[in-house]
């Protein structure tokens, strides 16, 4: 359904853009329908960036992003396409106009979308949205921004997201301005939405997270695919040295944090020490059925050190 | 915007919920954001102060004309008398009652103030949103057009300009004014709308379908309207300097009478070698006392939007 083809995304930097910064570079994978993918990589990975290039907020430099065999650069009403395709973003406090009363987040979708539609009958709508998110439509409508918590505020968005019948969602750390309680209601919606068939692009920094929801998993670094491939195999046979320090460094519940150094260059770089006959993709080594890992890079890797 | 009948639906649903589930209380803090701006709006001595003395000129220049019969430019009394229960505030060298002249003279001010300052920030905020909400090429071409315009010398261009074309009225006036005038307040709004469009909530509204031009009407521009209300303030008052100034060295209306074109006419007759006071105190005062009120509501309003410069 979603198909990203050698995406790139590069900033003009310095005083008179001399110099270039690739966030995003040469990212292929797909969405499909029904299936949760989750892109998880640590702050300024590029997977923010990737997640507003989908939503067409950012024009991407390179590469194609497709939905439905067409290039969405190419759709010329933003409206067809937002019709199908909605985002909810990471920090709810400034999605919301601070001027304005929160549930006009809805108003806008009537607007725009349903301008015929009958007063209460969009009420109606907006209620049952609102009870698919597990909110009490009267706690909510009428309010100010500021007078509703930040969970509140981001079930509502993707209350609002819902309204229209999309095909995919791309969730930008939903989950990372809510509590625990809620956690799992939005999860669990997560998981409903699944099953409805819709696209899930689940960007995260939360490992546990992306491993608790997602059917298939990408690893960025530095813009760069390291490691992607289903879930279990990407987090049950990590490749990646960095996938690896990922987990380690994930706390866990019952055990106290201990030095532990991990062990630099002793392992083997998952690229250029690939068994002999692994397929190769552009950049990915293909060690798995599905699982592709990128080099582990300069740093520990060093056939990457002659060709940089 | 509480015009908007969905709103007041919502708002008026919501109240009635909140008095039934919590008691009135809850309604305060719906309307809170609004009555907080008019609360400290109406304990704000410089607003308050400001706004009387502008009031009581717009009044003067809307009511007074209409209770006297003769025009502005009429020789209706003796020459350069004082001012006098008759004359309140005297007349010219040629019999002209100065009190006509003042109360017509205030129209004229208020109007330029008003076209001139109006039409400088209807350009001033199409450029500076446009330019700030494209950014790139767009804001490129508009900031060098923001910049040239900028550094004209304005009042020079005005000279030229007012003595170039024969007829000249206030609303000419107003315009040449309103064209030169804009520049910085373009480069403001431009600095503003750059900080503002990058935020979630104008991507959220992107999302939604909602044109470009619709989000910086609806979305952008009421998180700055104390920004551009005090602008036009600021707008409003250089266009009545710049017309006083104009008429002052004798490129006003033709026709017609401005506080500026008072200063004018005394100064040509010699009223202050004379001793005639009350031909120039008077349009002097006027000018000094709207555009300085205007000034002070400005920072008044400053400190009702922002918490920060609240005097405790």
């Amino acid at each position: 359904m979603l198909r990203l083809d050698g995406v790139s995304k590069i900033y003009r930097v310095g005083a008179f853009g001399g110099r270039e910064l690739r966030a995003v570079s040469g990212v292929s994978f797909d969405v499909n329908p029904g299936e949760v993918v989750s892109l998880i990589g640590e702050s300024g990975s590029g997977k923010s960036t990737l997640g507003r290039m989908v939503l067409r907020l950012t024009p991407a430099s390179e590469g194609t992003i497709t939905f439905d065999g067409t290039d969405v650069s190419a759709i010329r009403s933003r409206k067809a396409y937002y019709r199908q395709v909605q985002g909810v973003f990471q920090d709810p406090f400034s999605c919301y106009n601070p001027v304005f009363k929160a549930d006009r987040v809805f108003a806008m979708i009537k607007q725009e979308y349903f301008p015929e539609m009958g007063r209460a009958e969009w009420r109606d709508r907006v209620e049952s949205s609102l009870d698919g998110v597990r909110l009490d439509p009267g706690q909510v409508l009428g309010k100010y921004p500021h007078q509703l918590s930040g969970g509140q505020l981001q079930r509502m968005l993707i209350a609002r997201a819902l309204m229209l019948d999309i095909r995919l969602l791309v969730a930008d750390e939903i989950i990372s301005m809510l509590d625990a309680s809620t956690r799992i209601d939005v999860l669990n919606l997560l998981g409903d939405l699944r099953a409805r068939g819709l696209g899930i692009l689940f960007v995260t920094h939360d490992l546990s997270l992306g491993n608790y929801v997602s059917d298939r998993t990408v690893v960025l670094r530095r813009g760069r695919i390291a490691e992607m491939g289903p879930t279990d195999r990407v987090f049950g046979n990590p490749l990646h040295p960095y996938t690896r320090t990922l987990l380690d460094s994930v706390p866990r519940l019952h055990t106290k944090w201990a030095d532990e150094e991990p062990a630099a260059g002793q392992t083997p770089c998952p690229f250029h020490d690939r068994a002999p006959d692994t397929p190769v993709r552009s950049d990915l080594a293909e060690a798995e059925k599905e699982h592709y890992v990128a080099c582990a890079g300069s740093g520990a890797c060093p056939a990457a050190k002659e060709t940089a | 915007m509480t015009a908007e009948p969905p709103e007041s639906v919502a708002e008026s649903v919501a109240e009635s919920a909140a008095v039934t589930a919590a008691g009135s209380a809850a309604v305060v803090t719906v309307r809170a954001p609004r009555r907080e701006a008019l609360y400290f709006a109406l304990r704000n001595g410089k607003l308050v102060a400001g706004l009387v003395v502008v009031l009581v000129f717009l009044l003067a220049a809307l009511l007074v004309p209409l209770t006297i019969d003769y025009g502005p430019n009429d020789y209706v009394g003796p020459a350069a008398s004082a001012p006098s229960g008759e004359y309140w505030f005297g007349t010219t060298t040629f019999g002209q009652d100065v009190f006509a002249q003042f109360a017509y003279g205030l129209r004229a001010t208020f109007l330029v103030g008003l076209l001139g300052g109006g039409l400088a920030a209807v350009i001033g905020m199409a450029v500076g949103f446009t330019a700030g909400y494209r950014g790139g090429l767009v804001d490129e071409i508009l900031n060098m057009i923001t910049n040239i315009v900028l550094v004209l010398p304005a009042l020079v261009v005005l000279l030229i300009v007012n003595a170039y074309l024969g007829v000249r009225s206030v609303g000419v006036q107003a315009l040449f004014i309103g064209l030169t005038s804009w520049p910085w307040a373009a480069r403001a709004i431009r600095a503003q709308t750059f900080s503002l469009r990058s935020r979630d909530f104008v991507d959220l509204a992107r999302l939604s379908g909602v044109r470009t031009p619709k989000i910086i009407v609806r979305e952008i521009a009421p998180n700055m309207s104390s920004y551009l209300f005090m602008t036009f303030i600021l707008l409003f008052g250089g266009s009545i300097l710049i017309a006083a100034s104009l008429d002052f060295i004798g490129l006003g209306p033709t026709q017609g009478v401005s506080l500026g074109l008072m200063l004018n006419n005394a100064a040509r007759w010699s009223a202050l070698h004379l001793g005639m006071w009350w031909w120039f105190i008077p349009p002097g005062a006027g000018i000094t006392a709207i555009v300085g009120a205007l000034y002070v509501m400005n920072v008044g309003l400053d400190e009702v939007f922002n918490p920060k410069l609240r005097e405790m």
